[in-house]
């Protein structure tokens, strides 16, 4: 160890490794997980949007999941949060269409607007 | 590149070890495998998370979520309906009358808690040095190297009015500069890991949940005074505190922390661990360094004073686990951020191992001068099992017994010892009123007798003679003069001992007669425990005339001391009674009492009853 740089880059690999642990994110992803929407397809969904999330090397996106989210027919749901912006929701959710919805809101910002069912306001 | 979407944070501290937290995470591992997750989940190891009586437990990120008393048989549905749905399980959360605590920050144990020593503890995984990093590890080493002269490490460490946490609270940088003014090429840093107090576990908690805060903390001192070498004196009780330091030796080696020329500048550092073999007194800072070359451990006549001659009769610094683990926040955040917690006298925060009857035990860490009454009901939650507060023993051994007329005492050292009690490492047994004063005084007194090292008669006597005389009260064989004598005795010890042992372990005994003379004075003329704890001084009785006769009492009794029939019901052979409390136990309509005071053996009212019949 020669120097406080040396030391600071190894940290921000380190924090990167270790971003689960903070609460602090730009980027929400919550994947519904229920049982209709694991049966449809949400775990490949899932995977996906982690995949892509990790080969951009997206550090401020949180991906988790949560349960039934009673929009049954239209699983696999994917909610996209952003601090200070309406919550977007997609429906009918393929793995393509998740990396798309990385690529197209997370990294450039711009809503996949023919694959939304619902904008909710916080 | 990785998947993983969420960390299970689980705790491994030795508490939750003894839950079966090892078992735990090997069932995690499987669920999680059989579920093809393991791509997307980590099961991370950390050190002690503080709420030991929650054991096992483990926090799921990135929700944050706070899982308590986990067990086997709840892994399957955790891994189901969490780790693959996101449906976090309410029943394994804390909950309180009603409410439910789903993150650690609402849980009510953690809301008056300010975590200096503490911060990564149960957060990282202890056994990967980036983890330290990725927390700021090491940036404070790296500013005192390039940035600073030792002079400066020192005045800054003046400045935030740190003091020793090991017990006796004697100013940090005052230490340093003694050993900083020695010209002297050859200087050593001690960490003395010997923890020793009966229900203490901070510094064992500190090793094992953040070993490289620890070390970076020696490495600062030892630039500061001038050393280039440091032993870990670490008890041999403590195997897995061992393990993590040495581990946490080996990374910072390959890093580049330890060796030579550290961050470009002439300082050159290395470490290593000694195992002490778990006396006592080998916490005392001369009978370390008298273990630590390989001797018996005998303290040794101050002056000369460590920091004059100490380890191989060179300057020496010894310091407690938890100052070496202040320092790095210190030299980060600055002298005003650390002199701004606590009082004016006591600096800081506390870390303390919360230990007997609460309902909320473990480790925790608390700013200085907090009410003994907060920390009680506050952070620990109060009395376990409804009952009534009766007495907090602080400083282990070496400290003292206070009760609930100083629940508004606040924390410090002065405050302490001006009450009769003392800091002392950390250690707080908080008891109800189950216990007997004159007994706890005993238990510590025999802790003292047993750890004394030999060497001064008055403690090697003293303590034995104190101990004897407490033995025969809570036999129902005390005498008027006991008191006297135990006092005088007790003063005769602490002058005239020549280390920190003997000079403080009568502490417990004169703080109970002070604060609990009645209770000594039931015992030596009322022949009678109040709490029902000495064997001798009370006595169990069958009420005849509820007792269904049934015999069980008679059977499972061990002394075979209880006679009767189905038609005479049974009575106890007082004479013969072994006061095991089994009948207690058995009884099916509890008619069988316990009571306070030895049994009347005069026959004086059945010689009435016959007398009443003559008349």
């Amino acid at each position: 160890m020669k120097t406080l740089e040396e030391l600071r880059k190894i940290r921000e690999k380190a924090q990167n490794e270790m971003k689960m642990r903070n609460s602090e994110s730009r980027v929400k992803v919550v994947v519904g997980m229920g049982t209709s929407g694991i049966a449809l397809g949400a775990r490949d969904v899932m995977k996906a949007i982690l995949d892509e999330v990790s080969n951009r090397k997206l550090t401020d996106v949180l991906v988790t999941q949560t349960g039934e989210k009673g929009l049954s027919s239209m699983e696999p749901v994917v909610d996209v949060i952003e601090k200070g912006k309406p919550k977007i929701t997609y429906g009918n959710v393929t793995p393509e269409n998740a990396r798309k919805i990385v690529v197209e809101h997370i990294v450039n910002g711009k809503v996949v607007s023919d694959l939304v069912v619902a904008t909710k306001n916080d | 590149m990785s998947l993983k979407r969420t960390d299970v944070l689980l705790c491994c501290g030795s508490g939750c070890v003894s839950a079966g937290a090892l078992k735990l995470k090997e069932k995690l591992l499987q669920e999680i495998v059989k579920r093809g997750l393991s791509d997307e989940i980590n099961i991370i190891e950390t050190g002690c998370m503080g709420p030991c009586d929650y054991g096992p437990v483990m926090m799921v990120y990135p929700e944050g979520v706070f899982y308590k008393k986990v067990a086997l048989t709840d892994v399957e549905e955790l891994v189901e309906e969490h780790f693959m749905k996101g449906r976090p399980i309410k029943r394994l959360m804390v909950q309180e009358s009603e409410e439910v605590y789903p993150t650690k920050k609402e849980i009510p144990f953690y809301q008056l808690q300010e975590k200096v020593a503490l911060k990564n503890c149960g957060l990282i995984n202890p056994e990967k040095i980036e983890e330290y990093i990725a927390t700021g590890g090491y940036e404070a080493l790296g500013k005192v190297l390039t940035e600073m002269k030792p002079a400066d490490v020192i005045q800054i460490i003046k400045d935030s009015g740190l003091r020793g946490r090991g017990g006796a609270g004697f100013p940090t940088a005052m230490k340093w500069k003694f050993v900083y003014d020695q010209k002297n090429d050859e200087k050593y840093v001690i960490c003395n890991g010997d923890e020793g107090d009966p229900g203490a576990f901070m510094d064992r908690s500190l090793l094992e949940g953040d070993p490289h805060k620890i070390l970076e903390g020696m490495m600062i001192a030892a630039y500061a005074v001038g050393a280039k070498k440091g032993f870990f004196y670490i008890r041999a009780e403590y195997p897995l505190a061992i393990k993590r330091i040495k581990i946490a030796i080996e990374q910072s080696k390959k890093y580049g922390f330890l060796g030579e020329a550290i961050f470009d500048s002439d300082f050159a550092f290395d470490a290593e661990v000694r195992t002490g073999a778990g006396a006592f007194v080998c916490g005392e800072e001369t009978a370390l360094i008298a273990s630590l070359e390989g001797k018996r451990g005998h303290p040794v006549l101050k002056p000369p004073y460590p920091a004059i001659s100490g380890l191989w009769n060179k300057p020496t610094l010894v310091n407690n686990v938890e100052t070496l683990a202040n320092l790095s926040a210190i030299i980060i955040n600055g002298a005003d951020w650390f002199s701004k917690m606590g009082t004016e006298t006591s600096k800081g925060t506390k870390v303390f191992a919360l230990t007997g009857d609460l309902n909320n035990t473990g480790l925790v860490e608390v700013p200085m001068g907090i009410t003994l009454k907060d920390l009680i009901y506050k952070v620990g939650g109060g009395i376990s099992e409804g009952k009534k507060f009766k007495a907090v023993q602080l400083g282990g051994p070496s400290g003292g017994c206070l009760m609930d007329e100083h629940l508004s005492v606040q924390i410090d050292y002065e405050s302490l010892q001006q009450k009769g009690a003392m800091m002392g490492s950390g250690g707080v047994i908080v008891m109800d009123d189950s216990n007997c004063m004159v007994n706890v005084a005993k238990f510590f007194l025999e802790f003292s007798v047993e750890e004394s090292c030999g060497k001064c008669t008055p403690c090697r006597v003293g303590l034995r003679e104190m101990y004897l005389i407490l033995d025969r009260i809570t036999k129902g064989e005390g005498k008027p003069e006991d008191l006297d004598k135990l006092e005088k005795l007790g003063k005769t010890v602490k002058e005239l001992s020549l280390c920190g042992l003997g000079q403080s372990a009568p502490n417990p005994v004169l703080s109970t007669i002070r604060y609990f003379r009645k209770e000594y004075e039931e015992h030596i003329f009322n022949k009678r425990c109040e709490a029902k704890v000495c064997p001798d001084l009370v006595h169990f009785l069958i009420d005849k005339d509820k007792c269904l006769g049934c015999g069980l009492c008679a059977q499972k009794c061990p002394a075979k001391c209880i006679i009767g029939s189905r038609e005479e019901k049974y009575e106890i052979v007082q004479t013969d009674c072994v006061k095991c409390s089994t009948c207690v136990e058995v009884c099916p309509v509890n008619v069988i009492e316990k009571l306070s005071g030895q049994f009347d053996a005069s026959p004086k009212q059945e010689f009435k009853k016959y007398a009443d019949l003559y008349e």
